[in-house]
């Protein structure tokens, strides 16, 4: 579903992604842990196309087209969406028609019909259980206000809402108490199909206690220093980020 | 030219401008002595140095004439409901056949101030212009000489008035070349509650002509009073208004400005606080664009201890439109325990919009809260990409982010069709098709 050849990428001047090769499979699941600093957040918006970047090398195919070419709302068209670490606040507009319009751009893009305010209720009402949330939440303006917490379910619940093809959950887990962290994984694992595949980008295993990754990579310094199965992240919470640095021999 | 109007003045006073109760002819008089002195304001003067007045004082504009309007033509500036009362004004002079007056309260005056001028005039006598001195600023000085005729709202002691009162100022289609004076007067007596909207639009679209108004508006003790002023004039003509409000003790006001219409374009709100305990909220909204230049300027006098006010203004600007805003805040020695909230925030849409911001706090007591701030920016790209990464195409992710920066302050409004109104005019404005 998704190859990533050499992608490298900067912001400004300095060089971030230093020649990344992956493959995600459909249905896979991928975690890419590193620590900070190491580039992980870059790539989950490099591939939703962030403008603050600019590719400088290598190939990203989404289902063989080249996704580097597409505009961010192409990329979300063609069925890429990224979790935000930061979610956008918009004061004045609500979440009902926030996630209205995103619903119908990607149904114009597919050349469907728009859906009216009455019929995208009855869709989002089975939409909101993903995340255990009631139908208030609606009214209210789009992460306007909203805890840390309620911002990364709002994600979760656009995530169910425009069901693609590929979620990039970017650091979805940070700042979550346990409670708020179950309810965001369980939405994740609910969304879990054979047709979704999922990169879920983190600093700390506890997400994957959660949600269960078929492949983990570590990330430092710009590349992909090493890859393994699940077992791989308990491995480095365990022992941190130190050895994989060494290995690499860039710490 | 100055001139011009003292001539036109000769000819007013000699023909009409005497009518009325004996004390109004000297106020004019003084009024119009007053603006000969003076004259127009210049780039020279602080309080309009940003303001180009020079295209209105040398379009030397002739009085305006009634001119005719159906009410099919009217329909597109009414909303709210059918039972509100509404006064329309056709280039400043009352027209009856287009206005609605039902059954009021016991004791709600409603109707024209030519006609009230014409009666009674104890209450015109103890409130016009002892509220909006001609001195405030030389257009208020030439309102003052001209006036005629705009609307008087009176809402006696402990009387609501439930349904909000629409005063709709409108131009005539051939209103190019004229300048119309209206004058209004809002008295809310203790414990009364009105809510008043003033709608300044125009059948004239295209046409360069100017209005000139001046709104007085008395809140006694315990008032509420909900003022609105949507101000939609042509985009080629030119429009100044002041707005002077007085309030008592415990009394709360509240304003809404959209300012949107106008080549030239020039608000003044003053607020007086005349006792302690009165809370004041003063919002607004200005858009504009291609080369209109919209200005407010607004000042409220905290003259005694333990009030609140609170103020918003926002404005959106494209293309090569110009904004100012001014803010005057003054808190006296004596009015401890104020707390004043003043912020100003601009969006630009444009490389070539620009923004005059000046907020201007005289604080002369120690005890007290008093903040402000300032801000010219462009969209947030961050939102913008949060936008297009759902999908959304950049230009509809742009108008909902513009809506969004202007919906807030609209929010505001306490009333819910006035409101929606508003939000319908900023959408239909900012190129939504909902």
């Amino acid at each position: 579903m998704l190859d990533v050849i050499g992608l490298r990428a900067s912001a400004g001047d300095k060089e971030i992604l230093r020649g990344i090769s992956l493959t995600v499979n459909k249905g896979e699941v991928h975690a890419i842990m590193g620590p900070n600093g190491s580039g992980k957040s870059t790539l989950a918006q490099v591939l939703a196309g962030h403008p603050a970047y600019e590719v400088t090398g290598g190939q990203v195919l989404f289902e063989g087209r080249d996704l580097l070419d597409l505009e961010p709302e192409e990329r979300a068209q063609a069925g890429v969406f990224l979790a935000f670490q930061y979610p956008v606040e918009i004061p004045g507009v609500t979440n009902a028609y926030f996630l209205r319009a995103a619903y119908n751009s990607l149904r114009k893009a597919k050349g469907l019909d728009e859906v009216d305010p009455m019929d995208f209720l009855d869709i989002l009402e089975q939409k909101l259980k993903v995340v255990e949330w009631g139908p208030e939440i609606m009214s209210r303006a789009v992460n306007a206000g909203f805890s840390g917490g309620e911002k990364k379910r709002n994600e979760i619940l656009q995530l169910a809402v425009l069901e693609p093809k590929l979620a990039i959950l970017d650091e979805t887990d940070s700042g979550l108490d346990i409670d708020a962290l179950r309810i965001v994984a369980g939405g994740v694992n609910r969304l879990r199909s054979p047709e979704r595949s999922f990169i879920l980008v983190t600093h700390y295993q506890r997400l994957l206690n959660y949600i269960v990754p078929d492949v983990v990579h570590v990330l430092v310094n710009g590349r992909i220093v090493k890859s393994g199965g699940k077992e791989l992240a308990v491995e480095l919470e365990a022992r941190g980020y130190d050895w994989v640095e060494e290995e690499a021999g860039v710490a | 030219m100055t001139e011009t109007y003292v001539r036109q003045f000769e000819a007013f006073a000699a023909n009409g401008g005497s009518e009325g109760p004996a004390w109004l002819p000297g106020l004019r008089r003084a009024a119009m002595d007053r603006f000969a002195a003076v004259g127009f304001p210049s780039a020279r003067d602080e309080e309009w140095r940003f303001t180009p007045v020079g295209p209105i004082a040398q379009a030397d504009f002739q009085p305006a004439v009634p001119g005719k309007v159906t009410r099919d033509a009217l329909a597109p500036f009414l909303f709210g409901h059918a039972e509100w009362p509404q006064l329309v004004f056709v280039n400043g002079k009352y027209a009856p056949e287009l206005s609605v007056l039902p059954a009021l309260p016991p004791g709600v005056r409603l109707g024209n101030l030519a006609a009230a001028l014409r009666g009674d005039g104890e209450l015109l006598e103890r409130h016009l212009t002892r509220h909006a001195a001609p001195e405030t600023t030389p257009f208020a000085a030439l309102n003052t000489a001209f006036m005629r005729d705009g609307a008087l709202v009176h809402v006696p002691a402990g009387t609501t008035l439930e349904q909000p009162v629409h005063l709709v100022f409108v131009t005539s289609p051939d209103a190019a070349g004229a300048v119309a004076h209206p004058r209004n007067l809002v008295v809310v007596e203790r414990d009364g509650r009105a809510s008043v909207v003033e709608s300044y639009v125009t059948l004239a679209e295209g046409a360069t002509y100017l209005t000139n108004a001046v709104t007085e508006v008395v809140s006694g003790e315990n008032a509420w009073t909900e003022h609105t002023r949507i101000q939609r004039e042509s985009e080629r003509g030119y429009h100044v208004g002041l707005t002077h409000v007085d309030q008592a003790r415990g009394s709360h006001y509240r304003s809404f400005t959209l300012a949107m219409g106008g080549a030239i374009a020039r608000h003044n709100l003053h607020v007086r606080l005349n006792a302690p305990g009165i809370e004041t909220l003063m919002y607004g909204l200005y858009l504009a664009r291609g080369e209109q230049v919209v200005d407010n300027h607004t000042a409220i006098y905290h003259d005694h201890p333990n009030c609140n006010s609170w103020e918003v203004y926002k404005g959106v600007l494209d293309d090569r439109s110009r904004a100012v805003f001014n803010g005057k805040v003054f808190v006296k020695p004596e009015a401890q325990k104020t707390d004043a909230k003043q912020t100003n925030r601009n969006l630009l849409l444009s490389r070539g919009a620009k923004v005059d911001t000046k907020p201007q706090l005289e604080i002369f007591a120690d005890d007290v809260k008093c903040t402000h701030g300032a801000t010219v920016g462009f969209l947030d790209p961050q939102g913008l990409f949060y936008l297009r990464s759902r999908g959304i195409p950049p230009e509809t992710a742009r108008r909902v982010l513009t809506y969004a920066f202007a919906a807030e302050v609209v929010d505001e409004v306490a009333l819910p069709p006035v409101r929606e109104e508003l939000n319908r005019l900023v959408l239909a404005r900012l190129g939504y098709v909902e």
